[in-house]
């Protein structure tokens, strides 16, 4: 019998490995972006690449055979027929004014934007049972997506993989802008990768460092890619980003120096033996004669991102001669560049009746104008005044050339809206729309209803204008950091802003009065009524004495014998 | 806690403070910015120009020009939601730049601590309360008082509670907690009792109205203290000021409070450390809180900072007052309904009086309390033309010539009307202007009960008892003694014997003076109701009462 069972084990594993080159060709590439921000923080991005020429989604052929693709996700791709899926978790806000862009974007909270194939007839269903597993997955709180915290955004959010898909019927959006991240979604995250923390880049990933930080995001997002340049086939990519930027500041004592050990207290050994390539790079564009790194790196790269040519230290991993450590970089104090797209939004007013959402968007490009995209979901309980949208831009009316508004239902469905703004060059638009403030049942109140009411971001999303040339061409061997979002055209680049999520207080009663007026007034009623009517209502009775022993048996005699018993 | 641990550090701080403060007029604005951003702030500027409708002969101001000065310390890994605010006035001269110096102190200590969970504003006002005023008007985008300021660049969330600081030496004696704010709202009690406990942690002498607290609560000499503290805290809320730079937040349900040292001639002192550590402990508290200060008295009187009065004691009394004016207007009413039954013995009872007959009184002494909210401002260029007084002078005398013009009334209305006053006339007017006074005098004790409670006590005897019957002349001079111009008259007289500066009948005159061209200036800068309230709602109706003890 043991025997068997081996041969059979060993005939399982060989024709596994027969199939392996066939079936799955797979890689890995792990990458570490350093760029020292201007205000003088550090910002440290971690991209991870698994790519899988496999097809989740095909019928009948159920894929069972992992590699480094994590097998949780798979089946969940598969299960869901999931087209793309875009998850993040941000502790923090990214302050686009001190730090520029990000290379990928994240609002506060987690965000949560899945296609789902357009096979699917029960979208809803499907995207229910989906944020259930992901909130198992990944330790979070999806399980709070409803359909209330739902929309389907009709422009703001395309499919950033392959396929055309339009019929936003098939997209769902939320976001939990009270979700707190910490280590418990870290791990997870971490477990998805293929040498784990074990080695490689991820050997950084120390929780308390990395939650030691002003800024922290991680994300994943999963789509389908070509191949190759000729996109003959498909495969599939998942990308695991970690973005965090470390406060110089606090940690440094005011000197502006930093190294790997510093900010994560651990070094690099090694690459991941399984990644293809593992890479860090250093961003030396700002004065590369005013900071020195050590060790030194011959390698030199030069990559256009977000709209800006920067120039990066590159050190590579898989070779050898690279190991020692990054450290000592002196750095002075820039100007500041202003980002061209910048928005934040705020609530004006005061009361608890009524109210004002303001998001404004900044165009500090000096001389071209730009479109962009502005997505707002508003959870029902803000009643928004659609008649007094206004939006304005160098004092005056900027009409949107596009607006899609679905309006919300009382405890079904948020608001949506949609617009396409034109923003005029150097200028500043801003978009207002009153609401009133619902008064909820008082079940729907959260066990902190004077913490307030949050109102996830709004999305701003553009192609803003590039200062030099973007590649549109795809290579292979261009970083990852700069690759995520396609490009399409060589003059402008995507980028997408988040604002600030808002905290609204909703007119609150006082709890705590009613709840002790309760306790008491419950209290009395039960000892005071209880009594009474236990004294009213019961019957009393003269309880006789049960009859001594020597008169119960004089009793049995007596009956026995026929004579009148005694009392 | 370590602050300001460096002496060094400290005294070269305000050092530099009271050298850039003192020469020049008006605030460092560069220097500030500056020295908040080497702190690592986000630093932002406003800028704001507010005219006067009249010169300010206190602060001496007309055309206010400034910039106020604001530093965002952006909590790690926060979403940028809440925020709390700890700002300073900066004016020109000696009186306040302590404060600034230490508020800068705590930013580059609170700059490099990890455990901020909201974002903490530190902001520098020019101009105190008017700088507040649009700083707040800015960042909550509203404009309810005519203000000229510049968008402002940096938000932070909403705020959750700010705190006002107000020193203007390196050494105190005792700390002073200011909660009056505008139309007397208070903070939440918590941030009294938050500031208490503190001081009491540190040995801080902490007061209240600029008064200790005494521990014999027995003896008849401490009880008279909290009775006089608390006296002073109804006079100052009813006044509907802002006493502080907080005062102006409490509009915008941010629990504010002002902390302001006092440097007496007593021996015991306590160093700006030991403030900072104070300030700190409350920030860090506030800092920590989960959700708004709630759950706790919004309604309360403080005869010492660890004794309260609650609604629950105070608002009997002045309900027993009220309910006079109410069997009053009963017992009118039920007189009212009476000559049914007369009419039937055969005695001509004249039929109830027209609506003019109470329409009429009631129309002029409103349009009388129009005139006193209107013409006073409105009418000072003319004023000053003609007579040889300044503007602020010109709007006081008017406000009180028209306020004395008003007593002529009775005798202008009588011969508008066409026959005589009727025995039921007066009836009907004095039941109208019983129920009025009850809703007014109610309504006011809901939102500043001081206020209610003080024009309670003036109003309530005098016009419950009054009728056309009475010797006139002696019940004239009583109702202009309980109107209500001598009603400030008297509490400016009594505040000055609480703060234990008594003053003469001519420098109380003159106080009387400044009190209302305050409180129309308070009006106009931040949207104070009680000069409103008494112009166009008490005056009208005192007036009524006074029209019935003149009726013929």
């Amino acid at each position: 019998m043991l025997i068997l069972s081996s041969l059979l084990l060993f005939i399982l594993t060989t024709h596994s490995e027969a199939l392996t080159p066939a079936a799955a060709r797979d890689e890995f590439q792990e990458e570490l972006v350093i760029r020292p921000l201007h205000s003088g923080d550090i910002y440290a991005s971690f991209q991870f690449r698994t790519l899988w020429d496999t097809d989740f989604l095909q019928e009948g052929q159920k894929v069972s055979h992992y590699r480094l693709f994590p097998k949780s996700l798979g089946q969940v791709l598969s299960k869901f027929s999931v087209r793309e899926l875009h998850i993040s978790f941000t502790q923090g806000f990214w302050r686009t004014m001190q730090w520029g862009q990000p290379f990928i974007p994240s609002p506060p909270g987690a965000e949560l934007w899945v296609w789902f194939h357009d096979t699917v007839s029960d979208v809803d269903g499907n995207w229910k049972e989906l944020t259930n597993v992901l909130s198992g997955i990944f330790c979070a709180s999806l399980n709070f997506i409803d359909l209330t915290n739902t929309v389907q955004p009709s422009a703001s959010f395309k499919p950033l993989g392959l396929g055309n898909a339009t019929d936003h019927r098939f997209l769902r959006y939320a976001t939990l802008p009270r979700e707190i991240v910490c280590t418990e979604n870290l791990t997870p995250w971490k477990k998805l990768l293929p040498c784990g923390s074990k080695a490689g880049l991820a050997v950084l990933m120390k929780s308390e460092k990395l939650f030691h930080s002003s800024f922290h995001s991680q994300a994943v997002h999963i789509r389908p890619i070509c191949q190759d340049e000729q996109c003959s086939s498909k495969a599939w990519e998942l990308r695991q980003t970690l973005n965090v930027v470390f406060d110089l500041h606090t940690s440094g004592q005011g000197k502006k120096e930093w190294s790997l050990f510093k900010m994560f207290s651990r070094t690099l050994t090694e690459a991941c033996p399984l990644a293809s390539s593992s890479k860090v790079y250093v961003d030396i564009t700002d004065n590369p004669e005013l900071f020195e790194l050590s060790p030194a790196t011959p390698l030199l790269g030069q990559a256009v991102v977000l709209g800006d040519r920067r120039t990066y230290s590159v050190y590579d991993l898989s070779r050898a001669e690279t190991f020692g450590q990054l450290r000592s970089f002196n750095l002075l104090l820039r100007d500041m560049l202003r980002p061209l797209l910048h928005a934040e939004r705020y609530v004006a007013g005061f009361g608890l009746q009524t109210g004002e959402i303001h998001t404004v968007i900044y165009n500090n490009h000096p001389y071209r104008a730009f479109p962009v995209l502005l997505m707002d979901s508003v959870p029902w309980y803000l009643q928004l005044y659609i008649h007094t949208l206004t939006v304005t831009s160098k004092s005056r009316d900027n009409k949107p050339s596009y607006i899609h508004y679905q309006p919300a239902k009382d405890r079904h469905r948020p608001h949506l809206l949609e617009m396409l703004i034109q923003l005029p060059p150097h200028s500043m638009t801003e978009v207002t729309v009153q609401f009133e403030r619902a008064l909820l049942k008082w079940t729907e109140y959260t066990p902190d209803p004077n913490h307030g009411f949050y109102v996830g971001s709004s999305v701003v999303s553009a192609l803003v204008p590039s200062m030099v040339a973007m590649r549109t061409n795809f290579t292979q061997d261009q970083p990852l950091f700069s690759s995520f979002v396609p490009v399409k055209e060589e003059s402008s680049y995507f980028v997408r802003v988040y604002t600030e999520p808002l905290l609204v207080n909703l007119p609150t009663p006082d709890f705590s009065m009613p709840y002790n007026v309760i306790c008491l007034t419950c209290t009395v009623v039960a000892v005071g009524y209880g009594s009474f009517y236990n004294l009213l209502t019961r019957t009393f009775q003269v309880d006789e004495p049960s009859p001594p022993l020597s008169k119960r048996l004089a009793n049995l005699i007596r009956r026995m014998r026929g004579v009148p018993l005694l009392t | 806690m370590g602050l300001l641990s460096d002496p060094n550090r400290r005294k070269a701080l305000t050092g530099l403070l009271t050298r850039l403060n003192t020469p020049i007029c008006g605030m460092p604005v560069e220097w500030l910015v500056k020295a908040m951003q080497s702190r690592g702030l986000e630093v932002f500027t406003q800028s704001f120009s507010r005219k006067l409708p009249f010169p300010d002969e206190n602060k001496e101001r007309y055309m206010v020009r400034g910039t106020n000065v604001y530093g965002i310390l952006r909590a790690p890994r926060a979403p940028r939601t809440e925020a709390l605010v700890i700002t300073a006035p900066c004016s020109p001269g000696n009186t306040n730049n302590q404060a600034v110096a230490l508020l800068l102190a705590l930013a580059q200590y609170f700059r490099n601590q990890i455990y901020w969970a909201k974002d903490i504003i530190f902001l520098v006002n020019e101009h105190d309360l008017i700088g507040t005023q649009a700083w707040l008007e800015g960042y909550h985008h509203t404009n309810i008082t005519g203000m000229e300021y510049s968008p402002l660049q940096g938000r932070a969330g909403s705020i959750q509670a700010a705190l006002s600081l107000e020193l203007s030496s390196d050494v105190i004696t005792s700390l002073d907690l200011v909660l009056e704010g505008l139309n007397g709202q208070l903070p939440n009690l918590d941030l009294a009792n938050l500031f208490y406990a503190f001081c009491q942690k540190l040995g801080v002498l902490c007061t209240i109205q600029g008064k200790l607290q005494r521990n014999d609560w027995d003896t008849a000499e401490g009880y008279t203290h909290a009775a006089q503290t608390m006296m002073l805290m109804v006079l100052k809320q009813a006044c509907g000021r802002s006493w502080g730079d907080h005062g102006l937040f409490l509009r915008y349900h941010i629990e504010a409070a002002s902390v302001r040292g006092i440097n007496s001639f007593r021996h015991y002192k306590t160093d700006a450390t030991t403030i900072g550590r104070l300030l700190e402990g409350m920030v860090r508290k506030l800092n920590n809180l989960l959700e708004r200060l709630h759950q706790s008295y919004f309604f309360y009187l403080l005869p010492s900072l660890s004794r309260f009065v609650s609604i629950g004691y105070y608002m009997p009394a002045f309900g027993l007052l009220a309910v006079i004016l109410l069997l009053r207007a009963l017992d009118l009413w039920v007189h009212l309904g009476a000559p049914a039954l007369a009419a039937v013995d055969g005695v001509t009872e004249p039929s109830s009086p027209g609506v003019l007959t109470v329409l009429t009184p009631v129309v002029i002494s409103h349009l009388t309390g129009v005139a006193l909210y209107l013409l006073p401002v409105h009418l000072q260029e003319m004023a000053v033309e003609h007579f040889p007084v300044s503007e602020t002078e010109a709007v006081v005398l008017t406000a009180i010539a028209i306020y004395t013009a008003g007593l002529a009334l009775p005798h202008n209305t009588q011969r508008l009307l066409s026959g005589e006053g009727t025995e039921q006339g007066w009836k009907v007017l004095k039941l109208t202007a019983l129920l009025y006074l009850a809703v007014l005098l109610g309504c006011t004790a809901l939102i500043n009960f001081s206020l209610g409670f003080i024009l309670a006590v003036t109003l309530v005897p005098i016009t419950a008892s009054i009728t056309p019957h009475m010797p006139k002349a002696l019940y004239a001079v009583v109702m202009v003694l309980l109107s209500p111009a001598f009603t400030i008259l008297y509490c400016v007289f009594i505040y000055q014997e609480l703060i234990e500066a008594p003053v003469s009948v001519s420098e109380g005159w003159m106080l009387f003076l400044s009190v209302i061209s305050q409180g129309i200036l308070d009006h106009a800068l931040y949207g104070s109701l009680v000069y409103p309230l008494l112009a166009l709602f008490i005056y009208p109706c005192w007036l009524m009462f006074w029209n019935i003890l003149f009726w013929n």
